[in-house]
């Protein structure tokens, strides 16, 4: 069996959710193998990354080079062909910097390439048996992968729940030598910062959060008032801010904001992964949807099918007559 | 030669009188008419327009519209001023000419004038020029003091022209005055030397000039004579030769933009008048991108407007903000001309039209009801030209991107909305309605005499849908024996062509017109004045169409439906025209009579009603288009309803339930106001007794009226 | 500037009617509709108008069959300078990576600068773009919502979480992939595709581009589709079935409890 890998994306020092997600990936594929950690970087807080991850992984490799202080997929594939054995499996979260790596890499080092993966049934001979969405998630599919050459697998962010792993001892390799001079003919230059707006999102506990539900504009104000009656603040999905009914500022989802709320109205909202995929932490999900087949009410905890339109109004109203009541 | 005598032997200029007023006749023509000889450049450029059919009916436009100035009385007190001034003109006409040739041919008289018909006419005329006179008096205050606010030139579009107005009103009296007080000066001279005087009217302007000057010397009654009569050719020759260059041209041009309008209501112009349906594929560009690309009769449009902001005083889009005024679309396009085409120097071909003199937003925001064309005194043409230059945009591509996806969906499923068509029907098969209504679908098993055209928004939103059975209901209460096309149903395309997607609109139309052949229908009936307007009008070759309310006033005429009493005496109902029933077709009164055959209903009239009644928004493919407005159309609307008394708002349309219903939420009525439709209201008070007993197999309620 | 666009033909999904077939190894595309695939058309509008800045000359390019001319006519009809179907018995059934394969013989025989796909299609795989780059060796960026020409070399942004816009500097040839939202493509109708009715669309095969068979069809595909199912959906949300005002007093219970009044 081959050695399983993982990519760790970090920021700033600290481990992104999917690492943990990943663990649980590789004990689907192979429960008898911890798998190793692939850590890229440089600095002071590099170390600390990889100290962070001994618990989880059976090893942890750590590339330190300058180059790769911004994770550029260009760079960093140069360092993962130097250093990844023949016919590895490596993982990777399928965000922004997963799709701009691995399907290059893959063609790199000569293996199969599966991305956006929401579940592993398991390894059939040569094959790795899993599962994917296709047409916007409507239907889903099982595929067979070869990996009798290695693969490159993308995990879908947030589909794998992290396991409690049993402690394990493990070490860093450091393996930065192994990896040559990199160069690239993409380099980066900067990061201009989405515009804070009047409203910062993830500050905020209670979000009343509008999809395409409200139909138009100015049903907007609908969501405002009820935020306003609760303390809360007003987040939406993607096809709220392409329709231009609010700042982007406002979006939650694997292209917005990432919110760690205590409680979110899903109102007219369907359940577009991508949008669920900004919504950390197990909040309570209160979701409003006329269609009562709309993917939001299977991540919900309690769902109400009406019209977004009447019941936000009705909503509003009793809790401004509730919280009235305890005023006086 | 002291003493007055005929201006054409006065010898006071350098040259001879009469070769002085001859000089000043050739130029002032030969002005004129090479300045209408360089306006008729750009009309020949343009493209070809069809408007020399049915010429008596044309003529009787002219009776109508020119010499019985139909239109002006919707605004009263402009209206009669402008019909006073008008009639003065006319009656004026005659007697200006007979001044003028009195300059070069002394002791002229307009044949059939001599006599006691001519001192007739003379006192007629007297009085015409005072009245014109004493209504530039009027018009110059109340436009400099009371400035109505349809004259107001928003910053962006230019300057006021109230300053050229007044200019132009001062004129026309300075015009009055030098007639009147030649005629005075005449009189006043004649009594002095002994001659024949010429009556003058009492108390008009000529008789109160005369007793004025009256007791000054022969020879200063001599001057004021000729300075007259000078001051009169050429204010006549300069106002003759000025008005070509502003909003006076209406003068001379309306008479041709009268005759020339068009004459059916509701109707679409073709992409070119000179290229046949088949032959489309041969034409380089569709629609209007540059000036020439507009018809002659379009520019002759240009010309003709007075500027007198009546459109745009009633225009929807212009009330909400939206950038769309029709006033200024047309002034913009005339400066466009005047710039370009100029009476001196060259003819130059210019800027493209969108993103010069006009902004896209500005010709995606008209909802295209009607109100503007329905307004203007000149009859100038404003709905063809909008889609002209929609065709154009579309041509380039240039779509906002709102529009495109349910362009797309029309083009893939027939539909705005992107459904799927085997669920075109699926409003026939709700539950409850299917125990008691069943609706055939004449897909070659079944067959009807009459079709019900659904069409797309009532097949498919969910509110609708109640309309659609609503509507079956009423027919088969009425032993109608109809059916529906079903998935075979396309979108009549109603939008689709009055967005500028010709060839979109072409295709539906085909598809539809093959399906309602094959259906072997003889009669057509809709719910849906969109769809038909487009049977009545875009569509050839389908058997005739009704709206439903047309179907229901009938039988309440013949007496034959009876209607149970309204239950809930507070509701006050009013009447809301859609545009496409009521102004595009004249269909006011059915609906009406339909409401009144209720015992117990009680209605009101809105202010803006009938042929004055205020679009709601627009259906089709304008719900789906974002605009740049202040408000919606709808809430003005319901505002208005509110204010008549009402408190339920009776509409005939899908498209107007949308956005009132729409509207009465984002105007905080809810619970003060609703809406419903004819339909749903007629389904609601029908005495039905059911005979039928209820089998296993359903069957329609066939008695009962 | 050469701009080549890889465009692709996908069923219309907006209005939720995918099903998977009773046989379980497709879905039902009996009364589907096709069209241009979102993000390949973005990558199109992009190409014009990076062509109508610069100069230079847009192409564009399918795999597939008969069918997918009809992208190709849309694609010309909104204003691209010509189009070319890649079309072989040999390669039906190709994985993404096989159909990389076949593009890049494709590139091989021609002189791009610039090759443009879009992020993502139907199967929401967004891998073509970046196998292809890997395999002519060009650079490659994903996810692309800007692109500015700056000599020899591209300034793009490309989106990143948080709304933010990763900036970088690109040398040509490169590949990107185009995510939607870039620009407002400019509109196509049934008149536009008929205009274009009668231009030439050449059809290449495995000889015209000197494809090697084993490594593209379906013998060589390393990653397959096994079927289509529809997962047995799980318990779910707790719904509530009260009437309107009722469950707005749950719903302002249950937030309260949590501590969500503010």
């Amino acid at each position: 069996m081959a050695r399983i890998f993982s990519y760790i994306v970090h920021r700033g020092g600290t481990v992104d959710d999917s690492a943990a997600e990943l663990t649980a990936v590789a004990r689907k594929i192979d429960p008898t193998v911890p798998p190793t950690a692939i850590v890229t970087g440089w600095g002071a807080g590099l170390d600390a990354v990889c100290s962070s991850l001994l618990s989880s992984y059976g090893e942890v490799w750590k590339v330190a080079n300058e180059a790769l202080s911004y994770p550029n997929a260009e760079l960093v594939r140069q360092a993962l062909v130097s250093i990844l054995p023949a016919n590895s499996i490596l993982l990777v979260p399928h965000d922004h910097f997963g799709i701009d790596l691995s399907p290059g890499l893959s063609i790199k080092v000569n293996s199969a390439f599966v991305p956006d993966v929401l579940g592993i049934d398991g390894i059939e001979g040569d094959s790795l048996r899993l599962v994917r969405q296709e047409f916007g998630g409507q239907v889903s599919a099982h595929v067979r992968c070869d990996i009798s050459s290695g693969a490159v697998i993308n995990v879908r962010p947030g589909a794998f729940k992290p396991e409690q792993v049993t402690p394990i001892s493990s070490v860093v390799f450091d393996k930065s030598s192994a990896v040559g001079t990199l160069t690239a003919r993409r380099r980066y230059l900067e990061t201009i910062v989405a515009e804070a707006g009047d409203v910062d999102i993830t500050k905020h506990s209670v979000l009343v959060s509008i999809g395409r539900g409200m139909q138009e504009k100015d049903n907007v104000g609908l969501a405002e008032e009820l935020a306003e009656a609760l303390g809360a603040a007003v987040s939406c999905s993607r096809p709220v801010v392409d329709a231009k009914w609010m700042e982007k500022s406002r979006q939650v989802g694997s292209s917005g904001k990432t919110v760690k709320p205590k409680v979110y109205l899903a109102c007219g909202i369907s359940g577009a992964f991508q949008h669920l995929a900004g919504i950390k932490g197990s909040p309570f999900i209160i979701a409003i949807n006329k269609n009562s087949k709309a993917p939001i009410f299977q991540v919900a905890d309690v769902g109400i099918v009406d019209d977004v339109l009447e019941f936000l109004p009705e909503l509003t109203n009793k809790v401004r007559e509730m919280r009235g009541v305890a005023a006086k | 030669m002291v003493g007055i005598y005929s201006p054409s032997l006065s010898s006071e200029w350098l040259v001879p009188g009469r070769n002085l007023f001859l000089t000043i006749h050739v130029l002032g023509i030969a002005c004129f008419a090479y300045i209408v000889a360089k306006r008729l450049v750009p009309l020949v450029r343009a493209e070809s327009d069809p408007r020399f059919d049915r010429p008596l009916t044309r003529l009787g436009k002219v009776f109508k519209f020119w010499l019985g100035q139909w239109k002006h009385p919707r605004y009263r007190f402009a209206g009669a001023l402008h019909i006073l001034i008008f009639t003065g003109f006319l009656l004026l006409a005659t007697r200006a000419f007979s001044v003028l040739i009195v300059g070069v041919s002394s002791g002229f008289v307009m044949p059939g004038l001599s006599g006691e018909s001519g001192r007739v006419y003379d006192l007629i005329t007297d009085y015409a020029a005072t009245i014109v006179f004493l209504c530039m008096v009027v018009a110059a205050f109340r436009r400099l003091v009371f400035k109505p606010a349809r004259y107001a030139v928003p910053a962006k579009y230019g300057k006021s022209r109230t300053g050229d107005a007044v200019f132009l009103l001062g004129l026309i009296a300075v015009l009055m005055v030098a007639d009147s007080l030649f005629a005075a000066s005449s009189a006043a001279g004649h009594a002095r030397q002994d001659q024949p005087v010429e009556a003058l009217a009492i108390l008009s302007l000529p008789w109160m000039l005369k007793i004025a000057i009256g007791s000054m010397p022969l020879a200063t009654l001599w001057v004021l004579n000729i300075t007259a009569y000078l001051v009169h050719e050429v204010t006549f020759y300069f106002l003759l030769c000025y008005r070509p260059f502003g909003i006076q041209f209406h003068v001379e041009t309306s008479l041709f933009s009268i005759y020339f309008s068009k004459l059916e209501r509701g109707t679409l112009k073709p992409v070119r008048w000179d290229v046949p349906d088949e032959h489309l594929d041969q034409v380089k560009s569709f629609g209007v991108k540059t000036f020439e690309d507009f018809t002659w009769k379009h520019i002759l449009d240009f010309y003709s407007c007075a500027d007198c902001g009546r459109c745009a005083d009633n225009c929807p889009a212009n009330a909400v903000g939206r950038p769309l005024a029709p006033r200024f679309l047309t002034i913009k396009a005339r400066d466009y001309g005047f710039h370009h085409y100029p009476v001196l120097g060259k003819a130059n071909n210019g800027k493209p039209l969108i993103g010069g003199i006009y902004s896209e937003d500005e010709i995606w925001s008209c909802t295209t009801c009607g109100a503007c064309e329905e307004e203007c005194p000149l009859l100038v043409e404003y709905i063809d030209k909008i889609v002209d230059l929609r065709r154009g945009m579309i041509d380039d591509g240039n779509v906002p991107q709102s529009l495109q996806k349910p362009l797309k969906a029309l083009e893939n499923r027939g539909n705005p909305y992107g459904k799927m068509e085997k669920k075109k029907a699926d409003w026939a098969k709700a539950e409850e309605f299917r125990q008691t209504s069943k609706v055939k679908t004449l897909d070659g098993n079944n067959s009807a005499g009459t079709l019900y055209f659904v069409d797309s928004i009532t097949s498919y939103d969910d509110r609708m849908q109640s309309i659609g059975r609503s509507t079956s209901r009423i027919l088969g209460h009425l032993g109608e024996d109809f059916g529906i096309l079903g998935a075979a149903e396309k979108d009549s395309g109603h939008e689709v062509r009055r967005f500028g997607e010709e060839m979109l609109f072409m295709a539906l139309r085909d598809h539809n017109t093959n399906a309602i052949k094959a259906s072997g229908v003889k009669r057509i009936v809709t719910s849906d004045p969109h769809a038909y307007n487009a049977l009545k009008h875009d569509y050839k070759d389908v058997p005739p169409v009704e709206h439903i309310s047309q179907v229901i006033a009938r039988k309440v005429r013949a007496g034959s439906i009876q209607f149970s009493r309204v239950e809930n005496e507070d509701k006050v109902y009013a009447y809301h025209d859609p545009c496409y029933l009521g102004r595009h077709n004249q269909i006011y009164d059915e609906p009406r009579a339909v409401l009144d055959a209720i015992p117990g209903l009680k209605r009101v009239e809105m202010k803006r009603s009938r042929d004055r009644s205020f679009c709601c928004g627009g259906g089709g493919l304008m719900l789906f288009y974002e605009p740049k407005e202040e408000q919606r159309m709808g809430v003005l609307r319901v505002r208005m309803a509110a204010e008549a008394g009402a408190n339920v708002i009776v509409t005939a349309c899908p498209f107007c339930m949308v956005n009132i219903e729409d509207a009465i939420k984002v105007a905080g009525l809810e619970g003060k106001m609703s809406a419903i439709d004819l339909t749903e209201l007629v389904d609601q008070h029908l005495i039905r007794e059911v005979c039928t007993e209820k089998t296993d197999e359903l069957e329609t309620a066939t008695c009962g009226g | 500037m050469e701009i080549l666009v890889c465009v692709r033909r996908v069923p219309d999904t907006s209005e939720n009617e995918i099903e998977v077939n009773a046989a379980g190894n497709d879905i039902e595309r009996n009364e589907l509709v096709y069209s241009v695939n979102e993000a390949d058309n973005y990558a199109v509008e992009e190409a014009l108008q990076i062509r109508d800045r610069v100069g230079g000359n847009v192409t564009v390019v399918t795999v597939g069959g008969e069918d997918d001319e009809e992208v190709l006519r849309r694609e010309l009809a909104m204003g691209a300078n010509q189009a070319v179907l890649v079309s072989d018995e040999d390669f039906n059934g190709s994985d993404g990576r096989g159909i990389a394969t076949i593009l890049k013989d494709f590139v091989k025989k021609g002189r791009y600068d610039l090759i443009l796909t879009g992020v993502q299609a139907d199967d929401g795989a967004a891998q073509v773009g970046g196998m292809l780059a890997a395999m002519l060796d060009y650079p490659f960026a994903s996810l692309v919502n800007s692109i500015t020409v700056d000599g020899g070399k591209l300034k793009v942004g490309r989106e990143i979480e948080g709304g933010n816009r990763e900036i970088n500097e690109i040398d040509l040839p490169c590949v990107l992939s185009i995510q939607t939202g870039i620009n407002e493509p400019r509109y196509v109708g049934m008149r536009g595709i008929r205009q274009v009715a009668s231009v030439p669309i050449p059809t290449l095969g495995v000889s015209n581009l000197g494809v090697e068979k084993d490594s593209v069809g379906e013998a060589a595909a390393k990653v397959r589709r096994v079927d289509y199912f529809v997962p047995a959906l799980s318990k779910g949300a707790d719904m509530l079935h009260g009437s309107r005002e009722e469950n707005a007093h749950t719903v302002f219970e249950l937030v309260a409890a949590r501590g969500g009044l503010k």
